[in-house]
């Protein structure tokens, strides 16, 4: 299937969806003009992913800001996850966030209250 | 000889504004549309500008979550509004003061009268609720709330109050019978965070 690689810039963030070599990331700063062009490879690309999906999905996230906009958008792409995992697969999020940053944190325990999916936090300096 | 003095007036009238700026402890002002390309322009501007001050990291992210959901609440609704009133349509007014103690962002922008009561209600809701309250709204709206063609989720006035912990204090003024300013400011202060 077909790989997905977006460097990131000042507003978009650095996308690698790579079902060969089992990299999922989303990593950096995301305010994009449009979020919802942005977003919809990505989430086609979940979709195509969800009819034979790897025996273990890793999915990282190691965001360092995102506007209001893109958390509806990452919820989107949490939520197709989350059908993965229903569908019976082995799937686990990994929210990475500076450690001291407590909003980041928290935005992610949120998600991790909202979807139904295995979530590990995982903190990082600098 | 009158051009002269008028520009004599002028260069007085700069003078003024200037002081007034400083009075006002006005860091960066800007009147115009606001497009993606001025948001990052002011982002990047502030965030450095702050790094150069040695601002902490959590107020330097603060002020720049206040700045980018203030900065595009106006490029998405300014629009709306059709004025045949050059002053005051498609554009608006957003401003950064630095004081002692804090980072204000206040933007103003011209509505139309029938959108008062619900801007009132929205943020004088989100003004009542408490820190659990919000974060009941914010995942709510994010689950339910629907983006709008313009990609708004009707999020970010929670954000805003969500990251200052502050009300968010607002005015309207009036232009016409059917048109009003709306003005906005969010206040981040040092000693909270």
């Amino acid at each position: 299937m077909e790989t997905i690689k977006i460097q990131g810039t000042e507003d978009t963030p650095k996308v690698i969806l790579d079902k060969d070599n089992d990299l999922m990331e989303i990593s950096g700063r995301s305010l994009p003009e449009d979020v919802t062009s942005f977003y919809e490879p990505v989430l086609t690309w979940l979709d195509e992913y969800s009819q034979s999906p790897n025996k273990k999905t890793i999915f990282n996230f190691k965001l360092v800001y995102f506007n209001t906009a893109s958390s509806k958008l990452l919820l989107d792409i949490l939520m197709k996850l989350e059908e993965i995992h229903e569908a019976g697969n082995d799937v686990l999020i990994r929210w990475h966030f500076p450690e001291d940053d407590e909003d980041m944190e928290e935005a992610g325990e949120e998600y991790a209250d909202i979807v139904d999916v295995p979530f590990e936090q995982v903190s990082y300096s600098g | 000889m009158d051009n002269k003095k008028d520009v004599k007036g002028f260069l007085e009238f700069v003078y003024e504004f200037y002081k007034t700026m400083k009075a006002h402890e006005i860091t960066l002002v800007y009147e115009g549309e606001i497009t993606h390309q001025i948001t990052k322009a002011f982002t990047s501007l502030t965030e450095s500008n702050m790094a150069k001050d040695d601002e902490p990291g959590n107020v330097q992210r603060k002020v720049f979550h206040v700045m980018v959901e203030c900065l595009q609440n106006i490029s998405k609704h300014a629009d709306d509004f059709m004025s045949s009133d050059f002053l005051f349509s498609g554009r608006g007014i957003f401003l950064v003061s630095k004081g002692e103690n804090e980072y204000s962002v206040t933007t103003g922008n011209a509505v139309d009268n029938d959108r008062i009561e619900e801007l009132t209600n929205m943020l004088e809701t989100i003004n009542k609720m408490d820190k659990d309250g919000l974060k009941g709204l914010y995942k709510t709206q994010m689950k339910e709330g629907r983006l709008s063609d313009k990609g708004g989720a009707g999020l970010g006035f929670i954000d805003i109050k969500r990251k200052t912990g502050k009300e968010l204090e607002y005015h309207f003024l009036p232009i016409s019978n059917d048109t009003s300013f709306f003005l906005l400011t969010s206040t981040i202060s040092r000693d909270d965070i």
